[in-house]
């Protein structure tokens, strides 16, 4: 038995990559969220609306690497991030105005808007595809790796090496960073305050004086950063692919609906729940259990408990589950 | 000009835009692409049944889609008896296992009390279950995939005809529905949506990766066709002689009279549903559904079930869709899993119910070729079109050639747009329920 061992290689394998997908997811969820507490729909081309942020960051950077400018060890995308998440955020407030609004001044049912986002999903994935290709695209640069396994394991005398990537850092400062912030922001500002009134009661807001378009047009600007950033750090992390972030739907609105749609701290928490349970039931633990068990008892096969390709059916699963026995999700959200 | 010569206007444009075609490029293309008009219009019937007669959001619909065709590789395909000798037996008695499993979880939670007690007993259960499970299954998984992989390495099917997978299709998808929509029917609708978009990716997760059921991405391919073959035509001097005699080129009219054949099958299906559909929405039972539609709570109040006759309609629609993706199967001859894209299967039926019409039969079937029609040709026109834009870029200028590839993701933007023109100008549809 080799606890140390065995913790690594978990830690390695699983704490690590999941927390950094549960931060994306997080901050992809909060977007969701958000648009669904405000605005009251399911918006559908979330997906898209990242694929479309990451996809103006990933250009920027290419320009910025092309005049020769970054920021050393550091990816060149989060100086580009800014130019992304404006370019989202005017895209965002188009499709609004050319949009949403009108169904909005309508009082359209929910699930009218949910087609209409399917639309808009329909479009801006045109555009994505249309301006950078379906291809896969990498565009980290800068140090790989705050630790890298050989230094690790040369420096502890383990067995098992622990890389800890610029990227996982990364993703796990911002998300801190911009949830800590976005929270001050919807708890402490005049304007959170008055989009936290919207959410909860919209007649009494708007008795009380406040005015739903600027709360809209404010919730859209956040959401387009919230995609934006969600969506480079995934990119950054992975890969960008226009159909992956398509994909990646599922497992934020799993997210959202688990930890209670509309709220913002169940966004979060159902992020890493579902990135926790997505990695843990995909990984084969056999490295693991063999450290960790005497060595009569190691396993012979993987233990893998389900196979990567099945990562959808995890995400799906504990959707159900929740649905099934807490309709609300795990913090009170609005949904019924 | 009343309504009813409106339609009918619409669907002789529709007809024309096909004879268009039909003169200008080729009549093969032509009903190549009428045929899967044909298909998409029973897809579009099946989604407007939930859609348009109930409400119900449905965005799996490429799941079902492919259930329809994993039917036809389990129906008509001949067993592979090696495969089954290996580890056919096995097999069953694994998902007999899982099965079983599930179904006790659910009577261990309706039958034993609320409290922690149940809720351990279930977790045992389900855990136990699991390993049973896989125990059986992985070797008898991989006793199957090591028969011969490279031309079978699956269990084959039952060697019926292929016309028998059609039912058959609409019965796997229907069962599919019913366990979808027992856990998300009666809860809001955009979570029947989420849990739609689940199944449906979780379905072709399983086509694409068990291989010992359909061979997974290997593909199953040369499917028995209900139709002759081109080549069977053109070996037969009666055919040839008669051809000739009518002034046809044997060749061309060989894959015409097949295409036709198969238009055949489909429009009798097409029609016969479409007739089925008619006749329950002018019922007592069709009035119902549209109440439900129109008022739930009202509908509840006068004593009817309504996520019942939900599930009801949610599984009428899906074994519906299940034929169309049968048949869609037998077209190709094969399936090939990893050619269902939600964007494809899912969100184009949709576009082609809400620009039909959603609620009306009719405007679904005309919805479906419409924008079939538009998914084909837009990305000629947009060739073209990319063409003409870049005529005053010079010659191996990188913006030109990016904007000519770019060209075949017009598709995608002119879908999204006519989606969104038309339900902000005409949100019911071209031909509106009456």
């Amino acid at each position: 038995m080799d606890f140390a061992n065995a913790f690594v290689a978990l830690a390695n394998y699983v704490i690590i990559p999941a927390s950094s997908y549960g931060a994306q997811l997080a901050l992809g969820a909060l977007g969701v969220t958000l648009i669904y507490g405000i605005l009251r729909f399911s918006n559908f081309a979330h997906g898209d609306t990242m694929a479309f942020g990451t996809m103006v960051t990933i250009l920027v950077t290419w320009l910025f690497q092309g005049w020769g400018v970054g920021l050393g060890p550091l990816p060149t995308a989060l100086l580009a991030l800014p130019v992304g998440i404006v370019a989202t955020a005017a895209l965002v407030l188009a499709t609004d105005r050319a949009v949403y609004r009108f169904y909005r001044k309508q009082k359209a049912a929910p699930v009218i808007l949910v087609i209409v986002s399917m639309g808009v999903m329909f479009i801006m994935n045109g555009v994505t595809r249309f301006i950078i290709g379906v291809e896969e695209q990498n565009f980290a640069d800068g140090e790989r790796f705050v630790i890298n396994a050989r230094d690790f394991k040369e420096w502890t005398g383990l067995a098992e090496g622990l890389a800890l990537r610029t990227t996982t850092v990364i993703t796990l400062v911002t998300a801190i960073a911009v949830v800590v912030a976005l929270f001050w922001f919807l708890n402490r500002t005049r304007t959170g305050k008055s989009m936290r009134a919207y959410s909860d009661n919209e007649d009494l807001a708007l008795l009380s004086g406040i005015n739903p378009e600027r709360v809209v047009m404010v919730t859209w600007i956040i959401v387009a950063g919230l995609a934006t950033i969600a969506g480079t750090l995934y990119g950054l992390d992975k890969s960008f692919k226009p159909f992956t972030y398509f994909q990646l739907l599922l497992p934020i609105f799993a997210s959202a609906i688990v930890g209670g749609l509309g709220n913002p701290i169940g966004a979060i928490a159902g992020g890493f729940v579902i990135a926790f349970s997505e990695v843990t039931v995909t990984y084969a633990f056999k490295k693991v259990l063999g450290y960790a068990l005497p060595e009569a008892l190691a396993p012979d096969g993987l233990v893998q408990l389900l196979s990567t390709d099945y990562k959808f059916a995890v995400s799906f699963t504990i959707l159900i589950i929740v649905l099934l026995f807490k309709p609300t999700g795990l913090f009170k959200g609005q949904s019924v | 000009m009343t309504v009813n010569m409106k339609n009918i206007a619409l669907f002789a444009a529709v007809a024309l835009m096909f004879v268009i075609t039909g003169q200008m490029q080729s009549w093969n293309v032509s009903l190549t692409v009428m045929n899967m008009g044909l298909i998409s219009a029973i897809m579009a019937l099946g989604v407007n049944m939930q859609w348009g007669y109930a409400g119900l959001f449905n965005i799996g619909v490429m799941g079902f889609v492919a259930l329809g065709g994993l039917a036809t590789v389990i129906t008509s395909v001949p067993p592979v008896h090696e495969a089954w000798a290996a580890g056919g037996g096995r097999m069953m008695l694994a998902l007999a296992a899982g099965a079983g499993t599930i179904g006790a979880a659910i009577l261990a939670f309706k039958r034993l009390k609320k409290g922690m007690a149940r809720t351990l007993t279930i977790l045992a259960v389900l855990i136990g279950g699991f390993f049973v499970y896989r125990a059986l299954f992985d070797p008898a998984a991989g006793a199957i995939e090591a028969i011969n992989p490279a031309s079978t390495g699956f269990l084959g099917g039952l060697g019926l005809p292929i016309l028998i997978a059609w039912p058959v299709g609409g019965l796997l998808a229907a069962v599919a529905a019913w366990a979808i929509g027992k856990t998300a029917l009666g809860l809001r609708s955009d979570y029947l949506a989420i849990a739609t978009l689940g199944i449906a990716e979780i379905i072709i997760a399983v086509l694409k990766n068990e291989d010992w059921l359909a061979r997974g991405v290997k593909n199953v391919i040369s499917l028995p066709r209900p139709v002759p073959y081109e080549v069977n035509l053109q070996r037969s001097e009666a055919f040839v002689a008669r051809m000739q005699g009518w002034g046809f080129d044997p060749v061309t009219a060989s894959s015409i009279v097949v295409k036709l054949c198969y238009a055949g099958l489909f429009l009798a299906v097409l029609l016969l549903l479409i007739w089925m559909s008619e006749m329950a929405l002018k019922s007592p039972w069709g009035r119902m559904m549209r109440a439900i539609r129109d008022n739930e709570v009202a509908a509840e109040a006068m004593g009817k079930d309504v996520t019942r006759r939900h599930l009801q309609i949610f599984i009428l629609g899906s074994a519906v869709i299940g034929i169309a993706g049968a048949m869609m199967t037998t077209m190709d001859s094969q399936l090939t899993p990893g050619t269902y894209q939600p964007l494809r299967f899912t969100f184009l039926i949709w576009v082609m119910v809400i620009v039909g019409g959603s609620g009306n039969n009719w405007g679904a079937v005309l919805g479906a070729f419409l924008i079939w029609f538009l998914w084909v040709q837009v990305e000629p026109i947009g060739n073209w079109l990319m063409g003409v834009i870049t005529m005053g870029l010079p010659d191996g200028s990188v913006i030109k050639a990016h904007l000519v590839d770019s060209a075949a993701h017009m598709r995608l933007l002119t879908m999204g747009v006519v989606l969104l023109l038309v339900l902000r100008f005409s949100p019911r549809g071209l031909i509106p329920e009456r």
